[in-house]
């Protein structure tokens, strides 16, 4: 940071953020350090971490299930493990992952900043984050074991286990202060670092979709951190609130976690949204199709799906008209995500299209999240909800949504910027074979979860009748083909940030948004000079021609 | 918002965006007990005859007092920004320490208030409070819980406000940057205003 560090080398370059260290040395220069570039690393190293874990439990979870009776686990460690899959891998990986890395590493620069408005309070949502996370890893280790309720923590079950729910709730609860604060921080630099000339309607469309998210980041988590506080009361203390037998009411307790659950999954999936807004234009080389379209439709998803959440609890038996009431919701939310899916397919017609790796998983994106958003339009329906509620047919469209959708969306993410970030280049080769084993595993462990739901398989289930193996057998395979596939690419990646083609290019990709004008890896501070903006995002002067045409038809 | 407006990306102070990230931060603590309220409205519907006995027991002297506490500590609060907007140091520092002293008194009203209740045995998993019927459990669960969480924010709060002292005596705080004093008011008067509406619905309605 200090300006004598910033000497030029000899290819006229200014030391990266990697290697300017600022006033600490070593690890506490990565530690303490309140760059967003740094802290967007240290997301990465964590986040990815987790991920391995979670990846770990569920292939173990799909070993189990090879057979219809027990097969490596017993029941109780079979009930541990769905719940530690699904806690990590929604609160601990998905939920945070977009924003925490790559909007980290990337708002500030997209933006023409030369940090989050908030260095200091990035730090520390850090920090809440890793002590999060280390609290869901003691619950494994100490005496009790992990929770067992399922990612839910459903009352009344989760006030009477005796499993170290408290540890398990405590760190959802700090995760999502975590969130919060990174919410806050988002927002405000969208609202005040906009580079000179930057209106909001000038903003890169993955700078939108994080403000949508900020906001739902803001508003929706509280109210899961309270309902989970409560949980917590009510097991600590035995104050009455939920529990039945002290006259609670478990069903309030499920509309309060759904609240917040069903918009998270819009923090889950909107900031994959935006980066395969960005990804898709590059790599057509042609002006995103309707802009504020998508811009709008992000705020759109917000609102409208903060209104949904009872779909969730058709089964519980509430009342008729309420039924119908979120029903209809439920449809209507499907709107602003298929409008997103009509303008990426719009810009790729006629566009001329580079199957790139970062491409190729933002066409996998396409195609997996319209499967699991149309397998979720299924169960808006009431009554065919009734028949599949609690089956695998949940289990593979919320598959397909946060995987095929926002982990597709975070390996696309990772192809683009990856580069950018480390300034050395990965094998296309293997990651393209790596894309096509993932694509193809996916597919085989995930479309039999679809069949087995519609077959009447119940979810969370150790146990199931011997004619469901079949699909079983078949989704274990796709399991043991996806890992390949993940181990094949990280591989791939992680060789690169060692040993890969070193890349000093600024434009990698051919790219318009502000990230392809810094040096690659970019400085401390990102900018010598803070850029002015004077064009729409997404201008490529390929075809200025056509754009031009566009604009006279618009 | 036109360019002149958002702030210079060279100057590292940014009052605007601090008073703002307070404002989405203090959304966001209000959805935290909007989720609170939620329940106490649906447990009082469902539960109507029962939160109106339980309700009756509760001290109306003790809850007037700290609501008069409050609401003094929130006008003090505002005293001691705009005092230091006017430059006038030992004022403003004087009415920061009488709002943290407010907020103290209010904590040990607090306590002879849950003390006695205790004394009457409407603690929670007591023989005399499972006895009664749920809705009053309920009733004193909702009231632990809230009113507790509330004392959670007066501390949270007690300590900003310390530290603003603390900033004051070292002029960080100043005639030309109190920001931070600012945001710690609108902390304050959040923490306030969660207790005007605590107040009817434990204490005035019964
Ligand atoms: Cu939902």
């Amino acid at each position: 940071m200090s300006s004598n560090s910033l000497a030029v080398d000899k290819s006229g370059n200014l030391p990266s953020y990697l290697i300017d260290e600022g006033k600490r040395k070593g690890i506490l220069a990565w530690l303490l350090s309140t760059d967003h570039k740094r802290i967007g690393i240290m997301y990465m190293i964590a986040l990815l971490s987790f991920f391995a874990v979670g990846v770990t439990l569920g292939f173990l979870i799909r070993l189990e299930l090879l057979t219809p009776q027990g097969t490596i686990v017993n029941p109780q460690a079979y009930n541990e493990f769905f719940t530690l899959h699904g806690v990590i891998m929604i609160f601990i990986v998905v939920v945070p992952a977009i924003p925490s890395i790559f909007g980290n590493f990337f708002l500030p620069i997209m933006l023409g900043a030369k940090d989050v408005a908030f260095p200091r309070l990035n730090l520390l949502s850090w920090y809440l984050y890793v002590v999060g996370s280390i609290m869901i890893l003691l619950s494994i280790v100490l005496p009790g074991g992990a929770a067992d309720t399922g990612w839910t923590f459903y009352i009344p079950y989760s006030v009477r286990t005796g499993t170290n729910m408290i540890f398990t709730l405590t760190a959802v609860f700090i995760l999502g202060f975590s969130s919060i604060l990174t919410g806050v921080n988002f927002l405000t630099t969208i609202h005040r670092l906009r580079a000179p000339g930057m209106g909001w309607f000038k903003m890169p469309l993955f700078a939108w979709s994080l403000y949508a998210t900020g906001w739902i980041q803001v508003l929706a988590t509280p109210i899961v951190g309270i309902t989970l506080l409560l949980v917590i009361i009510e097991r600590v203390f035995g104050v009455g609130l939920f529990d039945p037998t002290l006259g609670g009411d478990p069903i309030l307790f499920q509309h309060m976690f759904w609240m917040y659950s069903h918009p998270a999954v819009y923090i889950i999936i909107v900031p994959a949204m935006g980066v395969i807004s960005e990804i898709i234009p590059v790599f057509s080389r042609r002006t995103i199709f309707g802009y504020k379209f998508i811009a709008f439709s992000s705020i759109g998803i917000a609102v409208f799906g903060s209104l949904v959440w009872a779909h969730h609890m058709f089964a519980v038996g509430m009342s008729n008209n309420a039924e119908f009431v979120f029903s209809l919701l439920t449809f209507l939310v499907a709107i602003p995500s298929a409008i997103k899916v009509f303008n990426w397919t719009a810009t790729l017609y006629k566009g001329s299209i580079e199957l790139e790796p970062p491409m190729l998983y933002a066409l996998a994106f396409i195609f997996l999240f319209s499967i699991g958003g149309l397998t979720g339009i299924i169960q808006g329906a009431l009554n065919v909800d009734i028949y599949l509620t609690d089956t695998y047919f949940i289990v593979g469209h919320i598959h397909y949504v946060v995987f095929g959708g926002t982990g597709i969306g975070i390996f696309a993410a990772l192809h683009y910027w990856l580069p950018k970030m480390f300034g050395r280049m990965y094998n296309k080769k293997v990651a393209k074979v790596a894309f096509w084993i993932i694509f193809v595993g996916f597919n085989i462990l995930y479309f039999p979860f679809l069949i087995l739901g519609w077959l009447g398989m119940p979810r969370r289930s150790y146990h199931y009748l011997p004619r469901f193996q079949v699909y079983h057998v078949i989704a274990t395979v796709g399991s043991w083909i996806l890992v390949l596939g993940l181990i094949i690419m990280f591989f791939n990646l992680l060789k690169s940030i060692r040993s890969g083609k070193v890349v000093t290019e600024k434009n990698i990709w051919g790219g318009e948004s502000l990230e392809w004008q810094t040096q690659t890896p970019p400085i401390t501070e990102n900018f010598v000079d803070i850029p002015v903006v004077n064009e729409a995002p997404y201008e490529y002067k390929q075809n200025e021609e056509e754009f031009l045409e566009k604009e006279e038809v618009l | 918002m036109s360019a002149e407006n958002q702030a210079s990306v060279h100057v590292h102070r940014d009052d605007v965006a601090t008073k703002m990230g307070m404002w989405f931060f203090l959304f966001s603590e209000l959805l935290l007990f909007g989720g609170l309220f939620l329940m106490y409205s649906v447990y009082r519907y469902t539960h109507q005859h029962d939160f109106h006995i339980a309700a009756e027991g509760m001290n109306i002297f003790l809850g007037t007092a700290n609501t008069i506490i409050l609401l003094t500590s929130s006008l003090t609060m505002a005293l001691a920004i705009t005092a230091m907007q006017k430059g006038k140091k030992i004022l403003s520092l004087s009415l920061q320490i009488i709002t943290f002293l407010f907020g103290l008194a209010f904590l040990v009203n607090k306590f002879f208030e849950w003390s006695a209740e205790f004394r009457e045995g409407n603690y929670p998993g007591s023989p005399i409070l499972t006895a009664k019927p749920s809705g009053q459990i309920l009733y004193y669960g909702l009231y632990y819980t809230m009113v507790g969480l509330h004392g959670v924010h007066v501390i949270a709060g007690m300590t900003v406000i310390a530290f603003m002292i603390r900033f004051t005596i070292k002029g960080i705080i100043t005639k030309d940057n109190y920001v931070k004093l600012e945001a710690a008011g609108l902390y304050w008067h959040l923490v306030d205003i969660i207790w005007i509406f605590l107040f009817p619905l434990f204490y005035l309605i019964t």
